[in-house]
């Protein structure tokens, strides 16, 4: 089992998807299918730029093991009043900054959705969000 | 199509990476990177105006290595340094991305749909 963890600033756009590229050295490093490393990479870099988009700091934990990978990315923020809407393709509250960043356009959840094979979205208004995303091997 | 051919047709300027033995069969038109992030194409050209980390980034998660900046777009030194990182092509052209896309269909690169 190997755990890499991460801490993401919220706002700081210089650094989003710093920490899904270390995550898909890792796995490129241990010979894992190069389809299932894209799935992978593409879930938690939408959800790295939530945290970076939507939030004020977060952490991404991934665990590997044998059979997949568990990716854990919580952070502290304004948390989804709504999931449901949220997981529409579409429905974005992103500021005028974050689409000038090239995001934006409510496509991050069902990107995220569409490459795991599981998602669990815990949260809290005015506390925070807690993604849980499962891929198998 | 060859990378040289797109170079010659759009007149880009190469601003990393190396071009020789480069093939491209798609081209996708897009400044928005999570569009960019459900395609599944091989062997695919992104064309942008986003002259931002972020697209170098979308690249690198969508396992796509040459980007085309188009409307006069400059490279970042950012940018520069995670495409290096990565083995990543550049490209500006100061063409529209309209001009770009027209010119390249035409020549015979294909649509992802
Ligand atoms: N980590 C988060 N914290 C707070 N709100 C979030 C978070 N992730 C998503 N959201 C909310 O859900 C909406 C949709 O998210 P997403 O599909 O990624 O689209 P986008 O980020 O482009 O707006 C966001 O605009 C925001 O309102
Ligand atoms: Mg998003």
């Amino acid at each position: 089992m190997i755990k890499l963890n991460y801490t993401i600033e919220g706002g700081d756009f210089s650094r989003a998807g710093y920490a899904s590229s270390q995550v898909k050295k890792n796995l490129k490093q241990l010979g894992v299918d190069q389809k299932i490393i894209k799935n992978i990479v593409v879930a938690l870099y939408e959800a790295e730029v939530n945290i970076v988009a939507h939030a004020q700091k977060g952490n991404i934990e991934v665990l590997i093991s044998p059979t997949g990978v568990k990716m854990i990315v919580s952070d502290q923020g304004p948390g989804i009043v709504d999931v449901g809407q949220a997981m529409q393709v579409g429905f974005s509250t992103a500021s005028e900054k974050v689409r000038q960043m090239g995001f934006g356009a409510g496509m991050g959840l069902p990107n995220i959705k569409r490459n795991v094979d599981r998602l669990d979205i815990e949260t809290k208004v005015g506390k925070g969000t807690t993604l849980t995303m499962i891929k198998d091997f | 199509m060859k990378l040289e051919q797109v170079i010659e047709i759009v007149n880009a300027k190469v601003i990393c990476g190396s071009v020789k033995a480069n093939n491209i069969e798609r081209g996708f038109c897009s400044d928005l990177m999570s569009d960019v992030l459900t395609i599944d194409t091989d062997k695919l050209l992104i064309i942008t105006g986003l002259a931002n980390v972020q697209a170098i980034r979308t690249a690198e998660m969508a396992d796509v290595n040459c980007i085309l900046l188009v409307r006069n777009k400059k490279a970042t030194a950012d940018m520069i340094k995670v495409a290096e990182e990565n083995n990543m092509i550049i490209m500006e052209t100061s063409f529209s991305m309209f001009h770009v896309a027209g010119k390249l269909y035409e020549a015979g690169l294909k649509p992802v749909y």
